[in-house]
């Protein structure tokens, strides 16, 4: 006999194995050898344990030409990710402080007009990027991607810092401003040491949105430059006289790799930080 | 001279006029409070003062010199905030001393200054710790200890006690008032609390409706109260306000209740004889019958008893005066049952009469 709650947790448990199957898929496949996925089917258990793949994957496979694996475009990503988190999270609490805790004329307009592009679906902001990128002459360049992922990624770290330091007292800015302090001093000595919990949702997020970014990556890089999410497709459509189905997996999970490492140890203070107040 | 000068304050904010014409004289040393129920403009007004906020029209004068438009940071106060508003991530220590660090004082200057405060308010064992690590009482003493370090020309308070306990309360109350004793600066102190303005003040600015209604010594407010809100908003409970008629009696002046009860006015102006007039008569001016009053004879009078409260240091007797509701103070061991009718000595001394359409004070 079932109770309410046992049914209940049979259905999640269901429900999470399907949403799982596809990883684990991918997951089993990038331990097996290409000659046992081709003759055989694309779920099954490994008779092999080709852990090579991984290795081929990471530094030897070719890609375009080159046979370099996808450490290279591993490395792209990694320098398009890191500064453009750093610098979108920062300039977002940045913007996100001067619209919460500073009243100004016009402010709400202005808070209006950056979250707006969390609503700007991505397509519409190609071609005006495209003209950006080539007046700047940063077209093909990981810099040129530093850049767009900085600024587009200030409305989502704007809107959530903007939130979080609302609950900073307005007391608080009162105290400092008759201490003495002014807009930045207030920032990096107040409000700053207050931000851990947001950070953490800013960074993660950022982190997770660049890492698996791909049509400005596809769409403004090309060869060497691209990111690993853009390498992928070329991994996937590189000829060859049997079709690398384990080593093409193996990179899927390399790619993937250090987003799921972020969710494994930051997922906790992900949810908590969207949930949290910035004092008490 | 004066610590401070309020001239033809207004605040607008778009069509609602919070302050209509604040004028105020503070004289160096004076603790003086803001008095006055929630809306009533008087934390706008600190604002303003402290510069935090920016006023429609009108001048601040601080220690003779305008400051308008002078950046709060300039203007030479220290300002002690309802939620205390301490800076969480820093240390009591830098709590107190960051306004030096914004100000670039030299650091022997800033530890000084930092012994000198912490001694005054025994601050000493809680330097090294975190706001959230201390009590209500020892988060307060620190947002103390953030302004007195400052020295500076004008303390602005702005409801420090309302978030702690009520035994609390009392305790910062007198220390509050023991400190001003012995520093000596002017302060300026907001509450909405009358037992809190009546205790501290040197001098009481009853507000409501965005104006002063009576600016004055706490015993000049509590006794000859300008009008009848600062008549029935100062005092707990309230003064009772009777309809009487205004009649001469004998030669002298009395304001009639009716049902036989007609109390002695002298000083009752003229103009008002044979007019309806409001009575003000403080619950501990109706008391048990053997109470003295001064010299004079006391005036007794019977009325029925609808409540008895006691509160153990004496009881709140609910009265019908002449059909009136009123409230009187009676002492504890007094036989007073709801439903009797009562005998009451009236303290006829301190009688305030108020127009009933200005509600200004008349004698």
């Amino acid at each position: 006999m079932f109770s309410r709650r046992g049914l209940i947790a049979v259905l999640v448990w269901l429900l999470a194995a399907a949403y799982l199957v596809p990883m684990v898929v991918v997951l089993l496949n990038s331990v097996r050898t290409a000659q046992e996925i081709a003759q055989g089917s694309m779920i099954g258990w490994p008779k092999f344990w080709a852990f090579s793949n991984y290795a081929v994957a990471w530094s030897g496979f070719c890609i375009a030409q080159t046979c370099k694996g996808i450490a290279p475009y591993v490395v792209n990503s990694a320098a398009i990710t890191l500064p453009a988190t750093l610098i979108s999270t920062l300039l977002g609490a940045v913007a996100g402080y001067a619209v919460s805790l500073w009243r100004f004329r016009g402010d709400r307009w202005i808070f209006g007009l950056v979250t707006l592009g969390v609503f700007l679906p991505e397509q519409m902001r190609l071609i005006p990027w495209t003209i950006v990128l080539r007046d700047l002459g940063l077209s093909n360049t990981l810099a040129g991607l530093v850049m767009i992922h900085s600024v587009q990624g200030l409305s989502f770290t704007a809107l959530f810092c903007r939130n979080y330091y609302l609950s900073i007292p307005q007391e608080l800015m009162k105290a400092a401003r008759i201490d003495g302090a002014g807009f930045f001093r207030i920032f990096w000595r107040i409000v700053l040491p207050l931000s851990p919990p947001i950070l953490v949702v800013t960074v993660i997020w950022q982190f997770t949105g660049i890492w698996n970014e791909f049509l400005y990556g596809v769409t403004f890089t090309t060869g060497t430059q691209q990111p690993i999410t853009a390498a992928l497709i070329a991994l996937a459509t590189s000829v060859a006289d049997v079709p690398q189905y384990g080593v093409q997996n193996a990179a899927v999970v390399l790619a993937a790799l250090p987003t799921m490492l972020v969710y494994l140890f930051g997922g906790r203070y992900f949810v908590r930080g969207l949930t949290a107040g910035a004092v008490k | 001279m004066s610590a401070l000068v309020i001239r033809d304050l207004h605040k607008r904010f778009g069509a609602v006029e919070v302050l209509k014409g604040i004028n105020l004289d503070i004289n160096s040393g004076d603790f003086t409070v803001l008095v006055g129920p929630s809306g009533c403009g008087k934390s706008t007004l600190l604002n303003i003062v402290a510069g935090l906020d920016t006023a429609s029209s009108g001048d601040i004068k601080i220690a003779d010199r305008i400051v308008n438009t002078v950046p709060p940071k300039d203007r030479d106060i220290a300002m002690v905030f309802q939620s205390y508003a301490l800076y969480p991530s820093m240390t009591v220590r830098q709590n107190i001393t960051f306004g030096m660090e914004c100000r670039n004082i030299a650091k022997p200057a800033r530890e000084a200054a930092l012994t000198r405060v912490a001694r005054l308010l025994q601050l000493e064992p809680l330097l090294a710790r975190k706001p959230a690590q201390l009590s209500g009482g020892q988060r307060q003493r620190v947002a103390m200890g953030r302004a007195l370090v400052r020295d500076p020309k004008l303390f602005l308070f702005d409801e420090p006690l309302s978030n702690l306990d009520a035994k609390l309360r009392v305790e910062m109350r007198a220390e509050i008032k023991q400190l001003h004793a012995r520093i000596g600066t002017t302060i300026v102190y907001v509450t909405h609390d009358q037992v809190e303005a009546m205790t501290m003040a040197t001098r009481i600015a009853v507000m409501h409706g965005g104006e002063v209604q009576q600016f004055a010594d706490p015993e000049t407010i509590y006794n000859r109260p300008a009008n009848v809100f600062v008549a029935r908003f100062m005092g707990a409970p309230p003064m009772n306000t009777l309809n009487a008629t205004l009649d001469t009696i004998n030669g002298v002046p009395h304001a009639v209740l009716g049902q036989g009860i007609s109390l002695p006015v002298p000083g009752a102006p003229e103009s008002h004889r044979g007019r309806e007039v409001v009575l003000g008569i403080r619950p501990e001016c109706i008391a048990e019958p053997q109470r003295r009053f001064g010299d004079a004879d006391p005036l007794i009078v019977s009325a029925p008893i609808v409540m008895t409260e006691p509160t153990g240091a004496e009881t709140m007797v609910t009265l019908h005066l002449a059909g009136q509701r009123a409230i009187g103070r009676v002492a504890p061991d007094t036989k007073m049952q709801a439903g009797e009718i009562g005998r009451f000595a009236i303290d006829i001394r301190k009688l305030c009469l108020f127009d009933p359409q200005t509600e200004k004070l008349l004698a």
